[in-house]
């Protein structure tokens, strides 16, 4: 069985409308770094957790944005907090500190 | 309406193309994944009508890929571009003939970036003078290659070997045309057709005999769309997209996919390979695909060229069953052979998709 290390995505309809998008707001005002992140996907190129854990702070942001948050509490608590990512950032994203503070509001 | 108000609301949609000498610049990755293609553009403009067509063996890539991955920035891009124009100026050419089409849309967008904002030509000129002592002349005509067949399918159409037709029932094959998103998406008035109604594909797949099939995602991309391919992890989105058009067309039953963009072939050939592997779901007939063409290849058989010299043992999907229907004669045994007809290996089969 190849491991393609993707799987196709059925369609999907993101109602921004409807989903609560309080969490991504709250963010947003604590950390203002969480809206430029461009998804380039750096992070989790150099993510060492990734390795071995199925975590991605691109996909926790793009989730949080939504407002879909349920998927992204398991992920959340994968993250050692090495700060390779904020390191490799291109833009200069607080990647290390939006996952600190997602963890403290969804989790903790 | 009045059919000369048709005329004249068509009249819009259409664009200048050069009638001869052109200075030809070629894609990266129609060069690498289908490299029967350009070279079977050559020959047809130099030898099967006769055209003016010089390659320079200097020019470069347009740093398209780079450029819409956000690596390059665009005054690189523009930089790069005064030079492909540098190179043409100084071989005495001002028609550009360009295979890709995110090339044709770059060379379009700096254009077009020149024209509304003139500093940045200056800008640009500077640039390419520090950094290679070159000065250009813009083209007088930008033409994707898709746009000169188009212009000459009746000339090809005379010298056809093997129309559009199915030898077995007698009717035209139905033919799925996809027309590449930087072509005329983002000019409108750049593409013939424009982006609404793109005829360059439909007028060839016409004049050479064929059937096109409307379907409801005929514009939806191909799926390439640069960077959410170019990260592995995010080229759910690619296939994605490609499942999305083929389970639009499937129903349609076309017999060939002709493209004019360089990507898509690519992304419509290999996607199927990657959906049946995924999905364990094939579109063709008896778990084949549906064949995906170039509109070079596509030229290129019609006016009787050899299938293994037009590179189709590069396809993923495999092309035979549309050599049958055209009743096009094909050696299997040489599908895989080199230079002296030495057998090189043939490819390991996928699993699901038949080929």
């Amino acid at each position: 069985m190849i491991n393609w290390q993707f799987t196709l995505h059925p369609d999907h309809t993101i109602n921004l409308d409807t989903n609560d998008r309080t969490l991504a707001r709250l963010l947003e005002e604590k950390e203002p770094t969480s809206r430029i992140c461009m998804a380039c996907g750096s992070c989790g190129g150099t993510c060492t957790a990734a390795q071995f854990e199925p975590v991605s702070f691109r996909h926790i942001l793009l989730m949080v944005r939504r407002g879909e948050t349920e998927s992204v509490r398991s992920e959340l608590t994968k993250c050692m907090y090495c700060g390779k990512c904020t390191l490799v950032c291109p833009r200069g994203v607080n990647t290390r500190h939006i996952l600190a503070l997602l963890r403290t509001m969804l989790i903790n | 309406m009045k059919i000369e108000g048709k005329r004249a609301l068509w009249r819009e949609y259409q664009k200048a193309i050069a009638d001869d000498h052109y200075f030809y610049v070629r894609s990266c990755v129609r060069q690498t994944f289908f490299p029967g293609a350009e070279k079977a553009f050559i020959e047809i403009m130099k030898n099967r009508l006769g055209k003016d067509l010089y390659e320079e063996p200097i020019h470069t890539t347009c740093t398209g890929i780079a450029y819409h991955s956000d690596i390059v920035p665009l005054e690189t891009t523009m930089t790069v571009v005064a030079r492909q124009f540098a190179l043409m100026t100084e071989n005495g050419y001002e028609n550009l003939a360009v295979s890709c089409v995110t090339s044709f849309g770059v060379y379009s967008e700096v254009l077009e970036t020149w024209h509304h904002f003139p500093e940045t030509e200056e800008k640009t000129r500077e640039m390419l003078w520090k950094a290679t002592r070159r000065e250009f002349k813009k083209p007088a005509n930008v033409a994707h290659a898709s746009d000169i067949l188009y212009k000459f399918r009746d000339q090809i159409a005379a010298q056809a070997v093997y129309p559009l037709i199915n030898r077995h029932t007698g009717q035209p094959l139905r033919v799925v045309e996809h027309i590449g998103c930087h072509y005329a998406k983002m000019f409108p008035h750049k593409g013939v057709g424009g982006a609404e109604y793109p005829y360059v594909l439909v007028g060839m797949i016409e004049s050479w005999g064929g059937e096109v099939v409307d379907y409801p995602e005929r514009r939806h991309c191909c799926g390439f769309g640069f960077r959410q391919y170019l990260i592995q992890a995010n080229r759910g989105y690619t296939f994605s997209n490609t499942k999305k058009k083929f389970d639009s067309m499937a129903p349609y039953k076309p017999d060939m996919i002709i493209t004019n963009c360089p990507g898509c072939p690519m992304f419509l050939d290999r996607g199927q390979y990657a959906i049946a592997e995924l999905e364990g779901i094939t579109y063709g007939e008896n778990g084949y695909g549906i064949p995906v063409f170039t509109f070079e290849e596509v030229a290129g058989l019609v006016l009787g060229f050899d299938p293994w010299d037009l590179g189709l043992q590069f396809h993923q999907v495999a092309v035979e069953p549309l050599l049958d229907k055209m009743g096009i004669p094909y050696d299997p045994a040489m599908k895989y052979a080199g230079s002296g007809g030495k057998f090189i290996g043939s490819p390991e089969l996928p699993e699901v998709l038949k080929c």
